[in-house]
This record gives C-alpha cells, structure tokens and sequence, in this order.
C-alpha cells in the first residue's frame, strides 16, 4: 500500500515534470548569443551588439512573443562571454547546441569571429545572419555554408566608396590629389589598406605616406606628424576603436588641416562625438545611417528608451535588422525548425527598419559604407542601394 | 628635438606604469598580475567622475590615491598576507602571489565590466602646446608633469628618509633587513599598498590621453614588466631609465623607421638587455 502509495507519486511527478517541460519548449524560443564582454573587442560589442539583443527580445516579449502558426511564443535569451577569443566562441556556441538546446544562435560580432565560426553554425544548421563582418570572400563563403548571410558589406565596396567621396572632393575643387593612408597591423587594417592602394591609384591618387602602426600603439603622435609633414589633402586610417579615438585627437592637437579626414571603426559611436563635440563637424567614417528616416528615429528613441544606451550610426541597426529577419522567417514559415527558416530566409524579401531586405545569394546589397559627422549626427553618405544618402558638407577645421 | 621630447614623454608615460609595480615587486616580493587593472580602475575613476560629475582628472588623482592605498593594502593584509606566510623561499612566494593576483586580475575586470562595458572616452587638455616651435599634447605634457614629481618624490624618500632605506634594505635581503631590526612585514604593506596608489594615479593620468576600457589592464601589466625587468628589480632609477630608453627607441623607430616597428623594436632592446645583463641595467648579480 505504501509502496504503491509511493509509485503514484513518482509517477504523477514525472509526469507533472515532463508535462511542465513539454508546455515550456512549446512556449519559449531559445535563442543563444556569444559575443564579447570581456577582451579588445567588448568595447564594441557593449555599443553594438549586446543592447540590441536586449532591445530586440523586450520588444518581442512586450508584444507577447513571436507568431509561431496560430500561438506566440516569447523569445529566451542565453548569453555567453566569448572573451575575444575564437576557441571560446566555438566552445561555447557547441555549448549552446549541444546542452543548451537554442533554437537559434544571434552571428558572432566581429570579422574573424563570423568566419570562425561558420563551420560549428553550419554543422548544427544554424541561420548565421553576420552583421559585424566585412570581407570580399562573401561568396566564397556563401557557397560553402548555404546557412552564411552577409548583411553589412564587402572590403572593397566601403574602400571604393572612400575613393568615390575623395573623387567627388576632388572634381568640386576641395582637395588635390595628395592622400596620408595608415592602417592598423591586423586583419582588418591589412585587408582594407591592400584593396585601398590600387583603387587609389587608379583614380590617380598620389599615396604621399603610408604606413602601418601595431595595435595598442600608446602614441599616434609620431604617425601623426609624418603624416603632417607629408602635406596631404586627405587622411584616411583603416583604424579600431581605441586607434579612431587617439588619432583624430592627435589631429586635432597637431591641427592636421585636411579636407577631408576618416578614420574607420567606431567614428559612428555616440561617444566620438561626445568626445571631441564640434570639433569633429564634417569627420568621416566608415558607416552611417540616415538618422532623419522615421524607421531609424523611431528605432533610436526606442534603443534609448529600453537600453538606457544610445545605438550607434552605423552596425547598430544592420544588427537590429538581422533580428527583425529571423522573426519574419520564423512567423512566415510558421516554424522554428532551422532548415525551413533558413530557406525562407533565402527565398523572401522582409520588411526591416532599414527599408525592404531581399538576399541575393545569401549577401544583401543593402548597407552604409561611408558618413560624415553634421551637426552632431553621423549620417551616411556613400552607401550601396540605400536611399536618402545626405550631401557631403565641408569640413571647417578642428573647431 | 621634436623626437626627443616625443620620446621623454612616451618615456614618462611609461614610468608612470611602471614605479607601482616595482616598488611591489622590488620591496613587497609580490609579482602582482593585477597592476594592469589597478591602473585601469584609476582610469575608470577619472572617466566617470569626469563625463558624470565634471571634475578634473587632476582632482580626481587626489580623491583616487588615498581610496587606492587603502585598498591595497586591505588586498595585502588579508589575501597576500597568508601567502607570504606560508611560503618557505622567495621562489615560492612569487608563483602564490603570481596565481592570487592572476586571478584577482580576473574579479578587478569583471567589476569594471559591469560598471562599464564601453571604452572611457573623454576629452581633457586635448590641446597644443608647443616646446621650442614644435607642436606637443599638453596632457601628455602635464601627465609627463606628474610623473617626474611621482619619481622626485619617490626617490627623495627612498634615499632620504629613514623608513626609505628600511625599505631599500628589505629590497636587498628580506631576512638580514629582518635582523638588523626592520619590521619587514610592515615595510611590505606599505610598499605594496604605495605602489598600488602610485599605479592607479597613473591610470587616472594616462587616461586623459589614451582610451581605455576594462580589458586592456594585462597590456600594462607587460609593459610594466618588461620595464622593471629590464631596469632591475626593485630599482626605482632602473625603472626610470628603462621606461626612458623605450619611449625614445620607440619614438625614433617611429619617425624615422616605420611605425609598425615600434613593438618589435622595444621587444629587440627588451631581448639585447637581457642578453648582455640578465639582472636588467641597474640589477645586482645574484650572489
């Protein structure tokens, strides 16, 4: 009697459990992230990546979670610190296949990660829609992994756009023809300033100095001042965060007076302008967004209101964009089985903040390559398929 | 002339990482992985109290150096003390120290993660200053400022006053400064409780011209100890030339070679110094 007593229990425990589990697979959707919190590249990913995330899934779960055939389900967020390091990424994003059991994982943030990473994505079949990833081995890519989507451009779109914003300079007599090009000795300094070179030269561009500095140079000033002495009518610094910040107060300092001054990454961080405020008036940098479209007003107010953060004028709303997909597939395939997802993705044009977003062999052709800081706002200007870019301004000096 | 000046400013940059940890080193035994990190806590504090309240980073060193002394010296009373207590030779010591404060380095970052994840981006004195008609950043020029009163200071009580050669006697021989009288134990606390404060008002320094973020501490903490290593341990002067020769040789390469140069060149001097004088340029032989 006891015992049987004892068995009912058991038995209508277990039964409670895996009913409870049942009823909470079928209302959340997992979805995982590793990016970094912690290393070199945290500092972009805290203005980038994280508080779209938590942006994205407080606007989803507010509205009651994502349509999923005739019932919604909220979305559940699992986070991973992947610490700057690719072994951590992949060990991790295992992690979230294997124990975690997501349902979709958020791309890696930044260019060597999103390749890493592709294979470990592409055995577990996850959508991998890379928004902090610029590389000309886009197709290439997207022929071996058929889950890899490209959003925010190639190499040599944002270096040929540089050119074309110097070309454009030129031709309404503003500038000469004499450009100061420096990159950082990495990746992705290395790669922008090799497809810059011939580009330049092509449109008969004189590279009167050109040089390379080591990340985590303590002291841009020397750069500076070779570049000063080389009397150039533009600067462009294929530069990271910390590089951006160090040179234009370098410029600044030893009043580099060009026309036309660009410097890379993190130039579209609200910080840059809170920095350095009026004096970067006229500045490029790679990116932009068109800040005055009603999407991309409404999407900031939003950013700030619910992150507490301001996005930055560029990659933040790609990023956003990449979420906005993977609901519209998953609500348009009425399902969160990866394979179907995946090729609804392919097959479908969505409906985004940043204006309709069709992939054409897994790349869209629809991003920012180049903005000019104006009046306190980073907007774009050079831009591959995007509308409303704004007129290039003059740049008045460093005040 | 322009090189020079660029180079001794560099050079003071450095110093100012590296006087914290040598006097660490040197005098308290303690090879302490977290310095980096002490730095960036300074930075830290000057970007917040600068973008929050809007005081001066030169202000904020005096509010930071006391609160930092403080706080390494609890750090030492209470998690390095045990170890120094159970450590039977000085070998022994620096491998428990090197894995405390290792791990220490790990709870200081993820702190500033949660305070803040972004860089500490701020703009002060970011301006021109011009020595002999050449263009220079006056916050370097006032950070350089600091620094040499930081290493006047230093030197002034180390060779001077009586509780500074207790102190250089303990950098010597821990057990003869232990007979002739010395209260080694505390000469250590205050050793390493001064150079965690001396570190964290050079991260409030650096930070008016460098951007930082949690992160970026183990940076420093090699440069700190390729400096004191190349310099001799636990020798303030050997620190200073040390931080001097980097700043110029990396400036020179800079301008006159390629700036892409600048790290493998001071890893060359790092590498020929050690080659010709392993004890580092100010060093005693081991005996």
């Amino acid at each position: 009697m006891k015992l049987s007593f004892l068995k009912q229990l058991l038995v209508s425990a277990a039964v409670s459990i895996s009913l409870s589990a049942a009823a909470q697979a079928a209302d959340v959707i997992k979805i995982g992230s590793v990016a970094p919190k912690s290393g070199p590249l945290a500092g972009g990913a805290t203005v980038t990546q994280w508080p779209n995330l938590e942006l994205w899934s407080k606007q989803v779960n507010a509205a009651g979670g994502i349509k999923v055939g005739d019932k919604k389900m909220m979305v559940e967020i699992i986070e991973y610190d992947d610490k700057t390091n690719p072994g951590e990424h992949i060990k991790a994003a295992q992690r979230l296949a294997t124990q975690d059991k997501v349902d979709f994982i958020v791309a890696p943030y930044g260019t060597g990660f999103n390749l890493a990473a592709a294979p470990i994505y592409a055995k577990y079949g996850y959508p991998q829609l890379a928004v902090s990833a610029i590389t000309d081995k886009g197709p290439e890519l997207t022929k071996r992994y058929d889950n890899f989507f490209l959003l925010l451009g190639d190499t040599t779109s944002f270096t040929d756009s540089v050119v074309d914003v110097l070309k454009d300079m030129r031709e309404a007599g503003k500038i000469g023809s004499k450009v100061a090009m420096v990159n950082v000795a990495d990746a992705f300094g290395i790669e922008l300033a090799q497809a810059a070179r011939p580009a330049l030269k092509a449109a008969n561009f004189e590279i009167v100095y050109d040089k390379s500095y080591p990340l985590g140079t303590p002291d841009m000033s020397p750069i500076m001042k070779g570049a000063k002495e080389a009397g150039p009518d533009a600067f462009i610094a294929w530069s990271y965060p910390p590089d951006t910040f160090a040179l234009t107060e370098q410029a600044i300092i030893q009043k580099l007076d060009v026309k036309m001054f660009y410097t890379a990454v993190a130039t579209c961080f609200p910080a840059y302008g809170k920095t350095f405020g009026d004096k970067i008036n006229g500045v490029f940098g790679a990116g932009g967004v068109n800040p005055d479209s009603p999407d991309i007003a409404k999407y900031m107010a939003a950013h700030k209101d619910l992150t507490g953060k301001d996005a930055d004028y560029w990659a933040s709303a790609n990023t956003y964009v990449s979420l906005q997909i993977l609901q519209q597939a998953i609500e348009g395939s009425s399902t969160i089985d990866r394979k179907t997802v995946t090729q609804y993705i392919k097959d479908n044009s969505f409906e985004t903040i940043m204006g309709p977003i069709k992939f054409e062999n897994q790349i869209s052709n629809k991003f920012w390559t180049v903005g000019q800081w104006q009046g306190g706002k980073f907007y774009g200007v050079k831009s591959s398929n995007m509308e409303g870019a704004a007129d290039i301004i003059d740049k008045a000096g460093w005040k | 002339m322009d090189i020079l000046i660029t180079g001794l400013l560099l050079g003071g940059t450095y110093a100012l990482i590296a006087f914290g940890l040598n006097l660490q080193y040197g005098v308290a035994r303690i090879m302490n992985l977290a310095n980096g990190e002490m730095l960036v806590l300074g930075a830290l504090a000057a970007f917040w109290l600068f973008t929050a309240e809007a005081i001066s980073p030169l202000l904020t060193i005096f509010i930071v150096a006391p609160l930092s002394f403080v706080g390494n010296w609890l750090i030492y009373r209470f998690l390095l003390t045990p170890l120094v207590k159970r450590s039977k030779t000085q070998g022994q010591l620096e491998v428990d120290s090197i894995l405390a404060t290792f791990g220490m380095s790990f709870v200081l970052v993820g702190i500033m993660l949660a305070f803040h994840g972004e860089y500490y981006t701020y703009s002060y004195l970011a301006e021109s200053f011009d020595i002999f008609d050449e263009t220079f950043a006056l916050n370097r020029v006032v950070a350089f400022c600091f620094a040499v009163l930081i290493g006047g200071l230093l030197y002034l009580w180390l060779f001077k006053t009586r509780t500074g050669m207790a102190m250089r006697a303990v950098t010597v021989s821990t057990e003869s400064a232990g007979l002739v009288g010395i209260n080694v134990k505390k000469m250590s606390a205050l050793a390493f409780a001064l150079g965690g404060a001396v570190t964290t008002v050079g991260g409030t320094l650096i930070s008016t011209f460098m951007v930082l973020d949690g992160s970026v501490g183990v940076l420093f903490t090699m440069k700190a100890l390729i400096i004191i290593i190349m310099g001799g341990v636990g020798d303030l002067r050997g620190a200073i030339v040390a931080a001097l020769i980097l700043g110029f040789v990396e400036t020179a390469v800079a301008r006159l070679v390629d700036p892409g140069l600048t790290l493998a060149s001071a890893y060359a001097i790092f590498v020929l110094v050690l080659l010709f004088r392993p004890q580092g340029l100010f060093g005693r032989k081991p005996t």
